[in-house]
């Protein structure tokens, strides 16, 4: 299987601090994959590397079939390419309706003229009903985002992630702030999408990442300490000496 | 959920959709008339001119807050940099006005010679008279399009947006937000404040342009009717800019400015090109700026490089602060309220204060009243006098469309209540 995202010998510093050191990741096309690690093993910088908020020092982060570079692009221009991001804090628009949110979110031109001239069609406002049923925020589409709950925006956000209809999706600690019962149906929600795409989920809850079901990687001090099923990593002595003893 | 298959609802008129738009237009119409027949020109006379030119100057100066609500209030892009728009509207429009005066004089008192003056003379004489202030007798080049008034129209637009186009782009590309953004925008006021303030910048120094009030020609038309004829157009432009601005901020497009003002990062992410969109409004409102200012000017008879000072684009920020800001009759609710009293205040008209024997001159004080207002706006009262309006709103019972509540609904339902 070729990969849809390569991720090669990667390096960047803070200050001097090294949150990654020659990292290397591939995912392919219709994968789910778990990234675990202790705080500060690189997780998110690896995200924002991936999306163009960060730029690395070193190595190359190559996209799909005609082998892109995306150190190169914005960030824009890489949500574009069909990378969608789900942040560690929830981060939605909370001045504005869950169904703006939903919309802001949805596949389609996002160049401004196209965007002043856009009407939803029925099929738009069907895809965001569809959605919100999905999500469990069928009900609330007219309330303001920043009325939710810790638990509904994280929900809220998912359902963005959807709507943008990307290939990849990078997912930082969806199931933060969840009852157990959100937790199982974000993880079914997750293993549903990757059918069709890539997803990385980063969480630190290993029953979640248990559910998922899934090839593990884990991180530690910014490159790939071990990486196979979750049966094989847990017992791998370095992790848990790293990560899982503690 | 249940009509989720069904086609999308039919779009609700814009009287219902922008409530507020409809009662903002209706107000302006009412109150255009209103001083038509009040004022000198057409009216009972109730209404001095000068005071007719003072309401159309107000509507100018709410153009351009709406201008400054839809890139501060909507986009987040804090710019103190929109007044010089402003002048270089009056600058452009003062051009022409200036040239095309002069020259009639200058043909009228030639034709006095026995020779006919050749184009040469008429031109040297139009120059000696606008530039002798100067100590000049030659047009800078910058004058090359004075004496064509499409041309002139046209740079109204043109040199505003251009300006904004190049700045805005230089300071987006480069991630450059926030104060930082602010401090950039003034100096550029700055810049060009001090550039036009020179003799050779070949817009007269700090003589500014004069006599914009006399429109070339039209010498016969006593000013209580030109000063009408400007306060129509300046109504109309605000009724346009009111709606033009409407359109920008409802809809999609106004859901990802917000956005960006909100969080631009996240907006990245969904893939929207932010600077561009940054860029798209800092140009439009640059645009919406320049023409304000060619309304303005006219109106004021004199524009000079004293109104681009920086000053004059915090006040902007001040009365949109004020007013309201995100909410488009905020800004023109703080711009005419804080200009008007503004004239009063500093025209002398207001009472002195006698304070334990101590004597406040409203003159001097007003600047102080402003400042303290725009803190206590700040602090207390985020939404400013735009806020008011949301008091009223609340009291109307909620529209339910005909729906009535069930039987065991008796409590407002959530989404009926912050509709
Ligand atoms: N912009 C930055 N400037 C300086 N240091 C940073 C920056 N971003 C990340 N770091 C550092 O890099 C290291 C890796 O951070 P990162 O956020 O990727 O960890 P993480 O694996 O996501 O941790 P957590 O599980 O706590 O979310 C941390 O030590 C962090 O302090
Ligand atoms: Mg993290």
């Amino acid at each position: 299987m070729s990969a849809l995202l390569e991720v090669s010998g990667v390096s960047v510093s803070f200050d001097g601090f090294r949150a990654i050191d020659n990292l290397t990741f591939a995912i392919g096309a219709a994968e789910l994959r778990a990234v675990i690690g202790p705080n500060g093993a690189g997780k998110t910088t690896f995200m924002d590397i991936v999306t163009g908020k960060t730029r690395p020092d070193r190595g190359r982060v190559v996209w799909g079939e005609t082998s892109r570079d995306l150190t190169a692009l914005s960030e824009s221009r890489i949500a574009q390419l069909g990378i969608g991001r789900k942040f560690q804090r929830p981060t939605v628009f909370e001045d504005q309706s869950v169904a703006d949110n939903l919309m802001l979110a949805l596949k389609k031109d996002r160049g401004p003229l196209a965007v002043l001239a856009f009407r939803p069609s029925a099929a738009d406002r069907a895809r965001i009903a569809d959605l919100a049923d999905e999500i469990g925020l069928a009900g609330a589409l007219d309330r303001k985002a920043g009325e939710l709950s810790h638990g509904q925006k994280q929900w809220l956000e998912i359902g963005m992630l959807l709507a943008q209809d990307p290939r990849l999706l990078l997912v930082d600690e969806p199931a933060a702030g969840m009852t157990p019962a959100e937790r199982a149906h974000t993880a079914d929600l997750l293993i549903e999408a990757a059918r069709t795409r890539a997803v990385v989920v980063v969480e630190h809850d290993m029953e979640f990442v248990r559910r998922l079901g899934c090839r593990v990687t884990v991180l530690h001090e910014g490159s790939v300490l071990a990486e196979g099923s979750i049966d094989r990593v847990t017992s791998d002595a370095r992790v848990i000496e790293v990560y899982l003893g503690r | 959920m249940t009509d989720a298959a069904a086609p999308a609802p039919r779009r609700r008129p814009l009287a219902l959709r922008h409530p507020s738009a409809v009662v903002f237009l209706a107000l302006l119409a009412l109150f255009t008339v209103g001083v038509t027949l009040l004022a000198e020109g057409m009216g009972t006379g109730a209404i001095s001119t000068s005071f007719v030119k003072t309401l159309g100057k107000t509507l100018c100066l709410c153009l351009v807050a709406l201008a400054m609500d839809l890139v501060w209030g909507y986009c987040g892009i804090l710019s103190l940099g929109h007044m010089a728009f402003f002048g270089i509207g009056g600058y452009a429009i003062g051009m022409w006005l200036m040239y095309a005066r002069t020259e009639i004089i200058v043909v009228q008192s030639l034709a006095a010679q026995p020779l006919p003056p050749t184009p040469d003379e008429i031109a040297d004489g139009i120059a000696g008279q606008i530039f002798g202030v100067v100590g000049a007798s030659e047009f800078p080049p910058i004058w090359a399009f004075a004496h064509s008034l499409p041309l002139q129209l046209a740079a109204v637009v043109l040199v505003p947006g251009l300006l904004a186009l190049v700045f805005g782009w230089l300071a987006f590309r480069s991630r450059v937000t926030g104060v930082y953004l602010s401090i950039l925008t003034q100096a550029m006021t700055l810049a060009l404040a001090l550039y036009l303030f020179q003799n050779d910048s070949g817009l007269r120094g700090n003589n500014g342009l004069s006599g914009l009030q006399n429109l070339p020609g039209l010498d016969h038309v006593p000013q209580a009717t030109v000063s009408l004829w400007f306060f129509w157009a300046s109504a109309a432009a605000l009724a346009l800019g009111y709606l033009l601005c409407l359109r920008v901020v409802s809809g999609k497009f106004g859901s990802v400015i917000r956005a960006i003002r909100d969080d631009e990062a996240r907006v990245r992410f969904l893939g929207y090109p932010v600077e561009t969109y940054k860029l798209v409004v800092f140009t439009l409102t640059a645009v919406i700026a320049g023409i304000a200012g060619a309304l303005y000017y006219p109106q004021a008879g004199i524009v000079n490089p004293a109104e681009i000072a920086p000053i004059a684009s915090i006040y902007l920020a001040v009365w949109v602060a004020i007013g309201g800001r995100g909410r488009l009759y905020g800004a023109v609710i703080g711009a005419a309220a804080v200009s008007l009293l503004s004239t009063w205040f500093t025209g002398g008209q207001a009472p002195d204060l006698h304070l334990f024997g101590v004597t406040l001159r409203w003159v001097d004080w007003w600047t102080v009243l402003l400042g303290l207002s725009f803190v206590a706006v700040t602090l207390l009262a985020p939404k400013g006098l735009g806020g008011l309006v949301d008091l009223i709103a609340a009291r109307r019972p909620p529209e339910r469309h005909g729906a009535d509540l069930g039987p065991d609904q008796g409590a407002l339902r959530e989404r009926e209540a912050d509709r």
